[in-house]
């Protein structure tokens, strides 16, 4: 199935990640205290992606951890169907830790309000900052993100679907209209 | 509500009884009495009965009125008013009241009451025991006396076997009916519905249907060895029938009736536990309701007892350990029988009226009711052919909820006269 | 996604798959209870009232704590507060206390059908913690997640024997209904008088009265606890002579299968239906039971009460 217009193809999207990989290690001034945190479900794979890209010019592969933020949601008394909760899976004490947190679309900003929100209840960090894929606009909540692979103008009745291998068998960027069913194939924000 | 010396022309019904279908013709009530077919002498009033079917007005053995005592459940001229809207010319009222109708003056102060008002008859019944206690004996000779037609401790089974011998020994020599509530009471402990799969899946307290043929076997034998009529109420289980039979089958002077509530609904009636289908007896299983059917089909049943037993609406949305037992059917009993068992074709119409009325009459030891010349005029109108549903926001009843609601049913008493006054008048 | 849970009054309230969905869920809230900061603000908004009309304070505290680790507001009406009068019709309490806006009512009574007669009078949800001897799912839920967070086989290859007072025990007929839905092999065993035969007809569940057969290969046997009224009652002889044919002992453990998991309900009367050594041995999940009562609530009360449903 191939969208309205393709963002980023395999190539361009290995590329942004691998330049996220580098502006991240740049900032920190080193890979030592970094660990990436990939939010359910797209953040996740793109979280390992970032720590093998960093472990290719750094010494040592930074911590990964998987973050669901579910139960963080500021929604759950109005949506209309249940989020199946997921485990959060981060091995290691996140405190004096430099966290970056790995999602695939920055949109209204409320899923990165909620995994701070999630972060900090698990202990209390150096530094947190934000890496995304996609920055498609329309904040709603006052949230920036530290490292974004494209930016994308978008109308609001369009949809950024990212795609990525180990999810959905196809590493790729579309924009796409809203299809009548929204919760169709492939991540989309 | 008319005059009791107004002369009233009923044209055009047609007139049946379990007996007979005399087809159309017109019907006069003057003085409290029938007329015959045409007027002696100027009528007052035409009652346009054209596509009606017209009988004598039912009897029902057993009722509970709730007065004096419980008034919020209903009282004397809310229930005779709903017996009255359910075809009923006369009722049996039960003696679980408070005071307890022991004592003769009681049973002549409900007669009082009862005869001004507008409604069906009342006769009452007298309590076996004092207070319903079961030890000892109300002093039968004197409430037969003052009125009552049946002694019995209804609502209690009566735990003592030789307090239940001592007192057939009494009705048998006055010659009154006893009725029985016939559950072993350490059998039934604390059940609130029929024992078995349903109860035990819904973990409720299980009433066993031992419990009601250990039972029916004791009274019966009693019947047998006294000589008194004992009337077994309200039969749910095949066990006891298959008791009541072997005991008919020796001359016993035994009869028995079955509810509305009994013959239409069986224990999976409590799978939302709903305690508006708490009763006792309980509802049984669906074989027992088979056999309540094929006894009445057979002539084993004598008739219909409603056990019309109302309670607040309060009372009935207690828990179901809470909550008392009973349903308020007087208004509903006919149609919903006429709908499952006439108009689906089981029994022939004859069969139903004869268990609302010579049956009934038998039991009782009283004459059938009949629409002779010289008869009282207890008549009922009845409309055989349109469907219309249970409506509780027309009910006589205080209880006027039950589980029949919004149900569409045939059968419908459209107009019912109590001694020549017309009681009731369905809007149509 | 999926859409909430509509109540849970007993087991029949749920599928196989939402069984194993609450226990993922689980998963993840015995992980919050974990961390320093055990609360989430999941049910924020949302305001969950016991409603107890039967002491137990356990199983009370519980549930609000449960409501309380997601951010939930909490009601508690109780039997000896004034909140609940006697006499009143129980609509006419439930009426009162629904107009005070609660989302989700937990409801203990004496009266087997209680929670079911609360879900037909509100709009809120439902969940039955013990009604009479009907129901309790959520400790069959807890008892069921033990066992499979102790490593019990795969439900459809479990036997699991309920042993001792069925007929009066909601913990049986939940535990029964539940891990017959699960697959498992489940065998209810006791005396004549506490194992009526009617429950038969309950699917997927076989009675035993001989207890060394009951116990045969089992996986996993949940004693329950016997009560003194029983004697009275006429249904045992005496304490004694009941724990003589059906106290859970080494040595009828030995009959059941090696690595078979002993579940008790509680509270235990040690050497009655239980040999104290037996509930302290290293098959015992009785610890682990108590343990997923607090996870095992939450996630139930979000599975009911995070999504609005279907109109």
């Amino acid at each position: 199935m191939s969208g309205k217009a393709t963002l980023l193809d395999a190539r361009e999207l290995d590329r942004a990640l691998t330049r996220i990989a580098h502006e991240i290690v740049e900032r920190a001034k080193g890979a030592d205290d970094l660990a990436l945190v990939g939010i359910h479900t797209r953040g996740v794979p793109i979280a390992e992606r970032l720590a093998d890209a960093i472990a290719r010019f750094e010494p040592a592969r930074p911590k990964v951890g998987h973050l669901d933020i579910t139960l963080y949601r500021d929604d759950l008394t109005e949506i209309a169907l249940q989020p199946v909760v997921k485990r959060t899976d981060v091995p290691f004490d996140v405190a004096g830790l430099r966290l970056v947190v790995c999602d695939d679309v920055l949109y209204t900003g409320r899923t990165a309000r909620a995994a701070l929100d999630a972060l900090v209840d698990l202990g209390r960090p150096a530094v947190i900052q934000y890496a995304v894929l996609v920055d498609r606009g329309h904040r709603e909540l006052p949230i920036r993100a530290d490292y974004v692979g494209k930016n994308v103008p978008t109308r609001r009745d369009e949809v950024v679907k990212v795609r990525l291998e180990e999810t959905d068998g196809v590493d790729e960027v579309v924009l796409d209209e809203r299809p009548a069913d929204a919760a169709g194939a492939g991540g989309t924000a | 509500m008319t005059g009791p010396h107004e002369r009233i022309l009923l044209r055009g019904a047609r007139w049946v009884s379990a007996h007979a279908d005399e087809g159309v013709h017109d019907l006069v009530l003057a003085g409290g009495r029938i007329e015959g077919a045409t007027p002696d002498g100027p009528v007052d009033r035409e009652v346009d009965a054209t596509g009606l079917v017209g009988t004598a007005a039912f009897v029902d053995p057993h009722v509970h009125l709730r007065d004096p005592g419980f008034e919020a459940k209903e009282d004397l001229a809310s229930g005779l008013a709903a017996a009255a809207a359910g075809g009923y010319g006369t009722v049996v009222s039960m003696a679980n009241t408070d005071p307890v109708i022991d004592d003769p003056d009681l049973v002549r102060s409900l007669r009082e009451r009862a005869a001004a008002l507008p409604g069906a008859r009342l006769r009452p019944a007298a309590a076996l025991t004092m207070g319903l206690e079961g030890t000892r004996l109300s002093d039968a000779a004197g409430l037969v006396e003052a009125g009552a037609v049946l002694l019995t401790d209804d609502g209690i089974p009566v735990a003592n076997a030789e307090v239940m011998r001592r007192a057939a020994e009494w009705a048998a020599a006055l010659d009154v009916p006893i009725q029985t509530h016939s559950e072993d009471p350490d059998l039934r402990a604390d059940g609130v519905m029929h024992e078995g799969e349903v109860s035990e899946r819904l973990g409720l307290p299980g009433n066993p249907a031992a419990a009601e043929a250990v039972m029916v076997y004791r009274d019966a034998e009693i019947a047998r060895t006294t000589g008194a009529r004992v009337h077994i109420a309200h039969v749910t289980t095949r066990a006891a029938l298959e008791v009541i039979a072997f005991f008919k089958a020796r001359g016993a002077p035994v009869t028995c009736e079955v509810t509305p509530h009994h013959l239409t609904l069986d224990h999976t009636a409590l799978a939302d536990y709903d305690p508006i289908v708490k009763v006792a007896p309980p509802l049984r299983t669906p074989d027992d309701v088979a056999a309540l059917r094929e006894a009445v089909a057979s002539g084993l049943v004598d008739c219909i007892g409603t056990d019309h037993a109302p309670h607040t609406r309060s009372e009935k949305r207690m828990d179901l350990l809470t909550a008392p037992f009973g349903i308020a059917n007087l208004e509903v009993s006919v149609p919903l029988l006429y709908e499952r068992f006439v108009a689906s074709g089981d029994w022939p119409l004859a069969r139903l009226l004869e268990l609302l009325q010579d049956g009934p009459a038998r039991v009782l030891g009283w004459d059938a009711p009949r629409l002779e010349v010289g008869a009282p005029a207890d008549v009922v109108l009845l409309d055989l052919e349109t469907p219309r549903p249970v409506d509780p926001a027309t009910q006589r009843s205080k209880a006027a909820f039950g589980p029949w609601d919004g149900e569409v049913l045939r059968g419908w008493p459209m107009r019912t006269f109590v001694a020549g006054r017309e009681v009731f008048a369905r809007t149509p | 996604m999926s859409a909430p849970l509509a109540h849970l009054r007993d087991v029949g309230d749920l599928d196989e798959g939402r069984v194993h969905a609450l226990f993922d869920t689980t998963d993840v809230m015995a992980q919050v209870l974990e961390r320093p900061v055990k609360r989430v603000p999941a049910l924020q908004g949302f305001t969950v009232a016991t409603l107890f009309f039967e002491d137990s304070t356990r199983t009370r505290l519980s549930f609000e704590r449960a409501a309380r680790a997601q951010s939930a507001d909490v009601m508690t009406f109780a039997k000896g507060g004034t909140s609940l009068s006697k006499g009143e019709s129980l609509y006419d309490t439930v009426a009162t206390l629904a107009a005070l806006h609660v989302d989700a009512f937990v409801v203990r009574h004496p009266a087997a059908g209680a929670p079911h007669q609360v879900a037909r009078w509100t709009d809120a949800k439902v969940v039955n913690a013990g009604d009479g001897r009907h129901a309790h799912p959520t400790q069959a839920l807890l008892d069921a997640y033990a066992y499979r967070a102790a490593g019990g086989r795969p439900f459809d290859a479990t036997k699991v024997v309920i042993l001792g007072d069925v007929a009066h025990s909601r913990v049986a007929r939940s535990n029964a209904a539940l891990w017959a839905m699960l697959g498992a092999e489940v065998v209810l065993c006791g005396p004549p008088t506490l194992l009526p035969p009617a429950l038969a007809a309950l699917p997927g569940v076989t009675l035993e009265h001989d207890v060394e057969r009951a116990l045969e290969g089992a996986h996993a046997v949940m004693p329950l606890r016997l009560q003194r009224e029983r004697m009275d009652a006429a249904r045992i002889a005496s304490m004694a002579a009941y724990a003589r044919h059906y106290q859970l002992d080494a040595a009828r453990l030995a009959l059941a299968d090696p690595g078979a998991f002993v579940l008790h309900p509680g509270p235990m009367n040690r050497d009655v239906e239980i040999e104290g050594a037996v509930a302290d041995g290293p098959r015992s999940l009785v610890t682990a039971q108590v343990a997923a009562g607090l996870p095992v609530r939450m996630a139930v009360l979000y599975h009911l009460l995070v999504g609005k449903e279907a109109a």
